[in-house]
Order: C-alpha cells, then structure tokens, then sequence
C-alpha cells in the first residue's frame, strides 16, 4: 500500500489538519509521502518531513499553487496517482474541493469525510449531520479519501523524511484565482482553537458579539457561532459551528444562547467539555452540556468575564 | 444560456433520522421528504439569473424513485421550465450520479450546470466536482455570490477563514452554499402553472451507465451518545468546576 497525502498550509504555516491526516494513513498502513503543492513553501516541505510516519516529501512549487484552483490541483495530482493506491486528502473546503476531481477522473468512489478507518479498506463516516455512522468497504482499487480531522491525533515530530522536488503545472488553467479576503482575527482559528465560545440567536444582535470576545481574549479562544446566528446576520458565515459551517472538537466549548438544533450539534458534539448558558432550561444544548447554567447571557458574561479576571486571566 | 440544476429527494432537514436496529441503514418509512435545502438555493440562483435575463431555459434533473417527481415539480413551481426524471430504485452514489449528469449534459448541451454543494443525508460534497472532471469544465464550489458576464463566471466561494473569488470559463459547473440567496416559496398559480410543464421519464440503462455501487455499506449505527452534565448554579461554581475539576482553563 502507498499513500499520497496532499498536505494542508497556507504557504507561510503548516496545517495541523495534515498532522491528523498522517495518523489516519499510518492507519491503513504502507508509505505515507505527503504532497507539499504552494508557492514558496520550502519551509513547509522541510516541517512535513520533520512529522513521524512521513516516508517521502513531494513539494511543488509554483505561482499557481499559491491559492491552486482544483483544475491546477487535478492537473498536479492525477499523474502522481499512477504510483499510489490511496489519495488522501482533509475535509477542509481546499480538500473537499480537489479530492473529488481526482476520484472521478480515476473511476473511484471517494469516501468523504472518514472519523475512523476500521481497516486498510474499511471507514466510519458520518452521515445525516452526524445523526448516523456509516461503516463502508470501498471495493475500487485505488481510494480517495478525505478525513475529518478533529477526530484523529495529531502526529508529532520525529521523522526525517527527505524531500524531492517535483515540477510544478504553470497552466493556464480553465478557472483562475481573482482575490481572496480572509477575516482578520488575532485570535486561534475556529477548528485549531483549544476553547471556542460560540453564540446563537439569543445574543440578539452582532454588536452583542464584543460581550464574547472580551471573554475570548481572557482564555484565548476561537469565537464562533450557530447558524441560526449567522442566518440572522449577526456574524459572518466563517463564524459558523455546525453541519453546514466547520466542525471542531476543542478541549473547552461554551455554547451562550444556543438552543442546540441537531445541525449546531453536529458541528461541536465531539468538544472534550461542553458548557451551555441559556436562559430556557428546557433547551436542547443541555442534554449534552456537561455543565449548564440556567441564566440570562447578559448578566451571565459579565460575570463570566469578572469571576476570569479574578483568578488572573 | 441553458442552465441544468440536478435536484435530490432527501429526507426533510427537520427530521431527526433513526438508525434502524438491524444497522441495515436509516429508517425512512413514513418519513418526511423534501428538495435538498442546497438544491432549492441551486434552483433559485438559476431562476434569478432567468429573471434578469439572458437565460432560455432551466432544465431540472433528479435522480432517484418515482416519487422524485414531486422533487422536480417543486422546481417547476419556483420557475424552472421542464424535468428530467431518471428513475430507479436503487442508491446511486455520487460517481453514477455524475455519470448520468455528464450524459444528460452531452444531450442538452446547457453552459452552466448549478448544484448544491452536498445533499443533507450522505453528506458526500462530491457530485459537482465529479462531473466537472468528467466533462474536464472548471468547477466553482460553495459559492456565496455569482456573476456571469462575458463567457465567464466571477465566482465568491465561502472557504475556510473568509471569502474567495476565482473566475472560471464557461461552461462550468457552480456548487452553491447557504448565502447564495434565499429560496422562494412557490405561488399557489405557480404550482398549478408546474403541474402543466413537461418531465420527461428515463432509466439509467437509457443512457448505458452502470450504477452499481463502489462502496459496499457494512453497517449503520447510532453515533456515540453524550450523556448530559450537571446545572451550575452560578457563573463562580462553572469557572471553579472548570478550572480546578476539569482544568481546563
């Protein structure tokens, strides 16, 4: 078994997503060489071959992989594919976006968003929101296969594996990457973040929001929300945990004014602790909070961030 | 301009599904069934675009039992002008399902294929970019914003940490996310108008493609259950179980 992992970064720092990724195909089992494909991502390519269980690096280096379209990721990774039986991949909108392309293109069923590999064809996914798991056997002889990665350790550093320049495809390819605008945040990024402290609806407005993010910078936490929060344009779409935004596991999450819809669930339920503040007792956060408190999230947060300050944070 | 917009049946987004006690999948008798909420934002983006002109037709395809026909009328009555029902009773994965849209594609020869970015019950997020490789167009995933002009598409995609806007040739296929619009109810003259609007009946075997599944489904449980915590009784008790039993701040 050889595994191709296309690793994840943004040219200037390495994704522990790939981290995640590298423990599931140590899993499978065989070589693991990781695809390093970006622009100026030397340094990138030398930290992958420092993570434990990584056989070889392939690093690509060009202008179109700076912000690599799935064409020019197609265009790069299908040809490697001769060489590998499994294409590995993160279930992040970069991964969920090429990993397709390339299973088609070989005649493969991909196995979206795996949380287990039960054997070296066999994984667990979740399916209606999370509401059910499925365990399928991929009877292709090649595989594509994104993970989840929130639910897979991280790999840690301890290999010296070498790294090999591989040319990179300099197109013109048929879509072209015009302009990105990411949100500004000196905060962790939602799924990297140790603790996020999310709101929904019952923060009533967007300028509600500073109530958490004083609370945020005390624990240097992530500050999301539900979608029934972003739906009623308080925050932007990236702020959004649940099904159909980002799904995180963090050691602490604090849920304030969210009901807890099955989609919102699906996006936080695998956190180490959950706390829930809201002020309907019979809301269905609780039945999953570890510790719940019944209480107006207006008087609450303050009091939060008070009883913080107190013990020094 | 032709647009194509493939619908899928699914069980309604406000069912909470049961594992059936056999493991042998989900229990969808007597169950709701609606449009994939991600396909109805693809059948209104089409339909704006029709209404602002430039657009011929909106041609709907579903895949799936008899009953996805009340998936495609559902269409018509948002302003889609005919159907394409390719019936079976099996599950069709997302490779076969592109396969059937890459032929029905060949037929109709439409310049933009819009479709939700995944459907709410395998939760694969495949189909678009599997038929942009089969067709080798360029794809544009999880779209918040489109705008055609010129043979081109300018594209705003949700990605992870913010927005990106990629431009693509046309023709090209669109995934479309949650804030690409919001989809209309249909007028009651409208349903009526639907009931009249033409749905062409195929198989897959019409159109030669071998549907038979890759993946073979061992098992189908119930995810492992979070039993609930304790109340708190004040903001002093949470932080002091937080930080001093579970230390985690």
């Amino acid at each position: 078994m050889s595994i191709l992992l296309v690793a994840e970064h943004d040219n200037a720092a390495l994704n522990d997503a790939t981290r995640a990724a590298v423990t599931a195909a140590k899993a499978i089992g065989g070589d693991v060489d990781v695809l390093v494909a970006g622009s100026d991502a030397g340094d990138i390519a030398k930290a992958v071959a420092g993570i434990d269980g990584v056989s070889k690096v392939l690093h690509a280096d060009g202008e179109a992989f700076a912000k690599p379209t799935a064409e020019a990721m197609e265009a790069l990774v299908l040809p490697l594919m001769d060489k590998y039986d499994v294409l590995m991949a993160v279930a992040s909108t970069m991964g969920k976006n090429f990993a397709p392309r390339i299973a088609a293109k070989l005649d493969v069923m991909q196995i979206s968003e795996i949380s287990a590999v039960e054997s070296a064809d066999t994984f667990v996914r979740p399916i209606y929101a999370g509401n059910a798991m499925m365990t399928v056997q991929s009877t292709d002889a090649k595989k594509v296969i994104t993970i989840r990665p929130t639910t897979f350790e991280k790999a840690g550093d301890g290999g010296s594996a070498s790294v090999e320049t591989i040319e990179a495809p300099s197109g013109p390819f048929k879509s072209e990457f015009v302009s990105e605008e990411l949100s500004k945040s000196d905060r962790p990024e939602l799924t990297a973040a140790k603790i996020v402290i999310s709101g929904g609806r019952g923060m009533q407005s967007g300028d509600n929001f500073v109530l958490l993010d004083k609370i945020a910078d005390q624990l240097n936490a992530a500050v999301g929300a539900s979608r029934a929060a972003v739906d009623a344009g308080y925050v932007p779409n990236d702020y959004q945990v649940g099904q159909t935004g980002k799904v995180v596991a963090p050691e602490l999450y604090i849920a304030v004014g969210i009901s807890g819809a099955i989609q919102h669930l699906a996006g936080m339920k695998d956190s180490k602790i959950i706390v829930a503040i809201n002020k309907d007792e019979e809301a269905p956060i609780f039945s999953v909070a570890d510790y719940g408190l019944v209480a107006d999230l207006f008087n609450a947060l303050p009091e939060l961030e008070a009883e913080l300050t107190k013990i020094g944070l | 301009m032709k647009i194509l917009v493939p619908v899928k049946r699914v069980v309604d987004y406000n069912v909470k599904v049961r594992v059936k006690p056999d493991q042998s999948g989900v229990d969808l008798a007597n169950v709701k069934m609606s449009m994939n909420p991600f396909c109805e934002i693809a059948v209104e983006e089409a339909v704006r675009m029709k209404e602002k002109g430039g657009v011929d037709e909106i041609i709907v395809v579903s895949i799936g039992p008899q009953q996805a026909q009340e998936t495609i009328r559902t269409a018509l009555a948002m302003g889609a002008d005919r159907g394409i029902l390719i019936q079976t009773n099996e599950m069709v994965e997302p490779l076969a399902v592109s396969k059937l849209l890459a032929k029905v594609v060949a037929e109709e020869g439409p310049e933009l294929v819009i479709l939700g970015k995944q459907a709410i019950d395998d939760d694969s997020n495949q189909t678009g970019q599997m038929l942009a490789a089969l067709l080798d167009w360029p794809q544009a995933t999880f779209a918040s914003e489109v705008a055609v002009a010129n043979g081109k598409a300018n594209v705003t995609r949700e990605i992870d940490g913010g927005l990106q806007t990629i431009s693509v040739e046309l023709p090209a296929i669109i995934t479309t996310d949650l804030r690409l619009n919001e989809p209309r109810y249909a007028s009651l003259p409208n349903i009526m108008k639907a009931k009249r609007k033409p749905i062409d009946a195929k198989t897959p075997d019409d159109f030669g493609v071998d549907i038979a599944p890759r993946l073979k489904v061992l098992k189908v449980t119930e995810p492992p259950k979070r039993e609930a915590g304790i109340k708190v009784e004040s903001v002093a008790e949470l932080v002091d179980k937080l930080k001093n039993k579970e230390g985690v701040i």
